[in-house]
C-alpha cells in the first residue's frame, strides 16, 4: 500500500501540516498539542564535544529569539529563491546576518551562530518537524507530501521550496497555490457554482486569485499578488516608530542591539493583535538603561499608518478582476485568508474594492484563516492520492502568475507564455545561427510583464549547444517549454535539420543546482524503517515521561480534591500500566497506554483549565474573554506568544 | 507551429498493442492514456476546423477531458503516463486558450490555412504612414497631434478641457471602428465556414486584412487611453 499524502502550508510565521480525515481535513498538532508550528529554526548551544549542534524548530525555537537571536532565524519564506542584491533590503529589517564569503551569482548563505544555511536548508527544518509530528500522529513514516506557495511566486522560488522538501525527504508530488488552496477547503462541502475571489493577507505575502466553480472543477481565472507584502511590513513599521522615538526621546539607539530590537518587536506584534479587538494598545518597553518607553496607539492613528500598506493590495485586485474580464460586482463570494486579514481596516477595504455590504453580503471567514491554507492542501493531496470518493469529483485547474519571455534582439521581451494561462502550458519557438559555423546559441529566459528584459526576472539562460555546424541561418533548432503544474518551467530542445537532441545547459539566475540539493538533505537516514522505529520509541517515551510527570504532581493541585475516587483510582491504573509499558520497545503499546491516561485524566485537565481562565478573565465579561483567548489561540507570531518573562 | 500528421496511418497503443488513429488522448479499445497527438487543437476536441465554435460545449469538453488527462490524475502513475499526462494536458490546455478566445482563434485557423499573418507590432510602427490604413491616414495624423499635445500639457501640470473632449471623440469614434471590424469578422467566418475553397480562399483575405486593421485601431485606442488617464 502507498503511504499517506499530507498538505502542508509553509508559512512565512507559521507552518501546518494536515490530512483527509475521511471526508474532511483536519490539522495535525505537535507534540505541544499545538496545530501551529512557529516557522522559526534556531540552532542550540555548541556542544562541549565540538560536535555539530541541535537544530530546534517551532515553539521551541521560539523561546531561543529574545536571549540569541543571532542563533535564530524566521520569516526565512521572504529570502526563499531570491538572489544576493535582491535581498539586502530585506535584510535591513531582520536581525540576520549574510555569510561572509557569500559571492554573487551564488544562493545566498544565512550565517546562523557558527554555521551557515540557505533559505531552502532552513525551510527543509521546517519541513521536517511537520514531517515528523504527521509520523508521530500516524505512527507510520509519511513520505509524499502537497506544499503550497504563494500563487505570485516565480519560478525560483517554487524550485527553492521544492527543493526544501527533498532535503526534508519529502517527495513533493504538487505545489499548489495558497489562495487555491484556500477556495478548495471552502468549496469542499458546498457543490457551488460562481466566481469566486479569495483575498489572501499572510505574514510575508499578498495573493488575490479570482476562480470560477463549476461542477467540482475549480477553475482560476486570474491571480495578481505581491511576494513581499504582509503583516511583517506592518509590523516593521510600528517596530521603526518605536525605535526612532526611543532613539529620539531617550538618547538609546537599539540598532544595533539585535536582542532589545526583538523585544521591542514583539511588542509591536502584540499592539497590532491587539488593535483588531480593542480601540487603543500601548508599549511599554524597558530599555537596557532602565528608562521606560511607553506609548499610547490608537486604532485611528494605526489604520492611518499602515494604510499605504493595505494600499498596495488594491492595485493587484484591480488587475485580477480585469484580467479575469469581470468587475467587482460579477464576483458572488469572496474569502479571507491569512492573519492579517483579522485586521478590520483590511476587511473595510476589502468591502470596498468588491462592494460587498453595497450588495448585502459579506466576506468568508467560517474557517480559521491560519489553518484554511492547510486544510485545502490536503483536500489537494487527497486528490492526488486518488483513494477516495469524497475528492474524486473535484479538480483544480490553476494558472501561471507571470508571463514568460525570451530576451530577444535589443533587449525587449518576446513572451511566449502569457500570464494567467492555464498550467501545464507549453509554447515553442524556432531559433537559429547568425554566425557561419555557430554550434551555440544562447537563449534568456525571463519572467515578468515588462517590455525589456532587464526589467523582468531573469530566470535562467539556456545554452543550447552541440548544433552541427552549418552556414548561419540554416539550422533550425526547435524549442520547446513547458509549464508544469506546479508552475516550474521545464526546457527541451531539438534540432531539426540534423533531427539532433540540442543539448541544453541550464544555468538557473537564482537556486541550487541538482547536487548541491543532494549535498543538502538533511540526515539522509532519516527515512530508514530502523531509525524511523528508533524514533518513534523515544518520541513516544518522552511524552509518557511529560503526562506521567504531571500526573505525579497532580494530587498536589486544589483541581484534583474535586475528581470523585472512582476517577482516582483509573487514573492510577492508567498511571500504572504507562509505567510498566515505557520500559519496554513497544512504541505502540506506549502511546496507547498514554493515551488512556490521556483519557482517564480529562476532566482532571478540563477543571485545571477552568481554574485558569477564571484567574486569567477575573473581572471581563465571558464574552469579551472568549475573544480574547480566541484571538491569542489562533494568531501566534513568532514573537506573539506570552510565554516570554 | 503544429506539424499535420496524416491521421489515416494508424498508430500502435504502448498498452494493448492495438492500433488507433493519431489523435486521441486515450486508446479507444483499453482507454490508456497516449502520448500527445500530432493533430491541430480542433482535433483535440474532436471539431472540424471552423471559425464559429459553440463556448458553452467546448468549455464542457474542456473540463471532461481535463478531468482524465490531468496530471493530478496520475500523481502516482509510472513515469511515462506521468510524462504523457503532463505534455496531454499541455496541449488540452494550449487548445482551449487558443479556441475560446476569438482573435486567437481566427489567428490560429487562418495560419493553419497557409495564410501569411503580420506579427505583434511594437508601438512606433504606427508612425510609420506605411502601416496606416489608408482610409485612417488623415485622422491618424491629427489624432497623433493631439496626443503629443495631451502629454505636453500632462508635463506641464496643465489641463485642456478641450483637447481633453477631442481626444474623448477620438477614442469612441476608433472603438466604433473597431466594432465595425469585428462585425465584420463574424461575417467572414460564416461565409468560411459555409463556403467552397474558392469562397475560404477570399475570405482568408479579407480577414487577414480586417485582423491588420483590427490590431491597428487597438494599438491607437490603447494610446489613447493611456494618455487620457496618465
Amino acid at each position: 500500500m502507498t503511504g499517506r499524502v499530507v498538505g502542508i502550508d509553509l508559512g512565512t510565521t507559521n507552518s501546518l501540516v494536515a490530512y483527509m480525515q475521511g471526508d474532511a481535513p483536519v490539522v495535525i498538532p505537535g507534540v505541544d498539542g499545538s496545530n501551529l508550528v512557529p516557522s522559526v529554526v534556531a540552532l542550540d548551544a555548541p556542544p562541549a564535544d565540538g560536535g555539530r549542534p541541535t537544530v530546534t524548530v517551532g515553539n521551541t525555537a521560539r523561546k531561543a529569539l529574545i536571549e540569541t537571536p543571532e542563533r535564530v532565524i524566521y520569516s526565512v519564506k521572504r529570502l526563499m529563491g531570491r538572489g544576493l542584491e535582491e535581498i539586502h533590503n530585506e535584510l535591513k529589517l531582520f536581525p540576520f546576518r549574510l555569510a561572509d564569503d557569500v559571492e554573487a551569482g551564488e544562493v545566498p548563505r544565512i550565517q546562523l551562530g557558527e554555521l551557515k544555511f540557505t533559505p531552502p536548508e532552513i525551510s527543509a527544518y521546517i519541513l521536517r518537524q511537520l514531517k515528523r509530528n504527521a509520523e508521530r500522529f500516524f505512527g507510520a513514516p509519511v513520505t509524499q507530501a502537497v506544499i503550497t506557495v504563494p500563487a505570485y511566486f516565480n519560478d525560483a522560488q517554487r524550485q527553492a521550496t521544492k527543493d526544501a522538501g527533498r532535503m526534508a525527504g519529502l517527495e513533493v508530488l504538487r505545489l499548489v497555490n495558497e489562495p487555491t488552496a484556500a477556495a478548495l477547503a471552502y468549496g469542499l462541502d458546498r457543490a457551488k457554482e460562481g466566481t469566486i475571489a479569495v483575498y489572501d493577507f499572510g505574514g510575508g505575502t499578498f495573493d488575490i486569485s479570482i476562480l470560477k466553480l463549476r461542477d467540482g472543477i475549480f477553475e482560476v481565472q486570474s491571480t495578481n499578488g505581491d511576494t513581499h507584502l504582509g503583516g511583517d511590513d506592518i509590523d516593521n513599521l510600528l517596530l521603526a516608530i518605536a525605535l526612532d522615538e526611543i532613539h529620539a526621546e531617550h538618547g538609546v539607539n537599539l540598532r544595533s542591539h539585535p536582542s532589545a530590537v526583538q523585544a521591542v518587536r514583539k511588542a509591536a506584534i502584540e499592539a497590532k493583535i491587539k488593535l483588531s479587538t480593542e480601540m487603543v494598545a500601548h508599549f511599554d518597553i524597558e530599555l537596557p538603561n532602565g528608562d521606560r518607553y511607553q506609548r499610547e496607539i490608537s486604532r485611528a492613528g494605526f489604520e492611518l499608518l499602515i494604510e499605504p500598506v493595505l494600499e498596495r493590495t488594491a492595485g493587484p485586485c484591480k488587475q485580477a478582476l480585469a484580467d479575469a474580464g469581470i468587475t467587482a460586482e460579477q464576483v458572488d463570494e469572496v474569502v479571507l485568508v491569512g492573519g492579517s486579514t483579522r485586521i478590520p481596516a483590511v476587511r473595510q477595504l476589502v468591502d470596498e474594492l468588491f462592494r460587498l455590504k453595497a450588495r448585502g453580503k459579506k466576506p468568508h471567514t467560517e474557517l480559521n484563516p491560519d489553518e484554511v491554507v492547510a486544510l485545502g492542501a490536503a483536500v489537494q493531496a487527497d486528490i492526488l492520492a486518488g483513494a477516495s470518493k469524497s475528492t474524486e469529483e473535484l479538480l483544480l485547474l490553476d494558472v501561471t502568475p507571470l508571463s514568460l519571455g525570451i530576451e530577444a534582439l535589443g533587449g525587449t521581451v518576446a513572451r511566449i507564455i502569457q500570464r494567467n494561462s492555464t498550467i501545464p502550458a507549453s509554447a515553442t519557438e524556432h531559433f537559429t545561427t547568425g554566425v557561419e559555423g555557430q554550434t551555440n546559441v544562447a537563449i534568456h529566459v525571463v519572467q515578468g510583464e515588462r517590455e525589456l528584459a532587464a526589467d523582468c526576472r531573469s530566470l535562467a539562460r539556456f545554452d543550447l549547444k552541440g548544433i552541427p555546424p552549418m552556414s548561419a541561418g540554416l539550422p533550425r533548432i526547435e524549442v520547446k517549454f513547458l509549464i508544469d503544474a506546479d508552475g516550474i518551467l521545464k526546457v527541451t530542445a531539438r534540432e531539426q535539420r540534423s533531427g539532433q537532441a540540442a543539448k541544453i545547459e541550464v544555468k538557473p539566475t537564482y537556486g541550487l543546482t541538482d547536487e548541491q540539493v543532494e549535498s543538502m538533505i538533511l540526515d539522509s537516514f532519516d527515512h530508514a524503517e530502523e531509525d524511523f522505529a528508533a524514533r518513534l520509541l523515544i518520541e513516544a517515551r518522552n511524552e509518557a515521561e511529560t503526562i506521567l510527570s504531571l500526573v505525579d504532581s497532580a494530587p498536589q493541585k486544589p483541581a484534583w480534591q474535586h475528581l470523585t475516587g472512582e476517577e482516582h483510582a483509573a487514573i492510577a491504573a492508567a498511571r500504572d500500566r504507562l509505567a510498566a509499558v515505557k520500559v519496554g520497545s513497544d512504541s505502540a503499546a506506549i502511546r496507547e497506554a498514554t493515551l488512556a491516561l490521556d483519557h482517564a485524566t480529562r476532566r482532571y485537565a478540563e477543571l485545571m483549565m477552568d481554574a485558569a481562565v477564571s484567574t486569567a478573565m477575573r473581572g471581563k465579561t465571558m464574552d469579551a474573554a472568549g475573544e480574547e483567548l480566541g484571538e491569542a489561540i489562533n494568531a501566534p507570531h513568532p514573537m506573539a506568544a506570552a510565554e516570554f518573562k | 507551429m503544429l506539424k499535420v500528421i496524416d491521421s489515416a496511418v494508424p498508430i500502435a497503443c504502448w498498452s494493448c498493442s492495438i492500433g488507433h488513429n493519431d489523435s486521441t488522448l486515450f486508446c479507444p479499445h483499453c482507454s490508456k492514456i497516449q502520448p500527445p497527438p500530432g493533430g491541430d487543437f480542433f482535433q483535440v476536441f474532436g471539431l472540424a476546423r471552423g471559425f464559429q465554435i459553440d463556448l458553452g460545449a467546448l468549455e464542457t469538453e474542456f473540463h471532461r477531458l481535463s478531468r482524465k488527462v490531468h496530471p493530478d490524475r496520475f500523481a502516482r502513475a509510472g513515469e511515462n503516463e506521468r510524462e504523457w499526462s503532463l505534455a496531454d494536458t499541455a496541449l488540452l490546455n494550449d487548445a482551449y486558450r487558443t479556441l475560446k478566445e476569438p482573435l486567437n482563434r481566427t489567428e490560429y485557423l487562418l495560419k493553419l490555412e497557409g495564410a501569411e499573418i503580420g506579427e505583434e507590432h511594437s508601438g512606433k510602427d504606427r508612425t510609420d504612414p506605411s502601416r496606416v490604413p489608408a482610409d485612417l491616414l488623415e485622422e491618424v495624423f491629427d489624432l497623433n497631434m493631439q496626443l503629443e499635445e495631451m502629454r505636453m500639457a500632462h508635463k506641464m501640470g496643465e489641463e485642456d478641457p478641450d483637447l481633453q473632449a477631442s481626444l474623448t471623440a477620438a477614442k469612441d469614434k476608433f472603438n466604433g471602428l473597431l466594432e465595425a471590424v469585428d462585425k465584420d469578422l463574424h461575417g467572414e467566418w460564416q461565409v468560411w465556414d459555409a463556403g467552397d475553397s474558392a469562397a475560404r480562399q477570399a475570405a482568408q483575405k479579407t480577414m487577414v486584412a480586417l485582423l491588420d486593421r483590427r490590431r491597428y485601431l487597438s494599438n491607437l485606442v490603447r494610446d489613447v487611453t493611456e494618455t487620457l488617464g496618465a
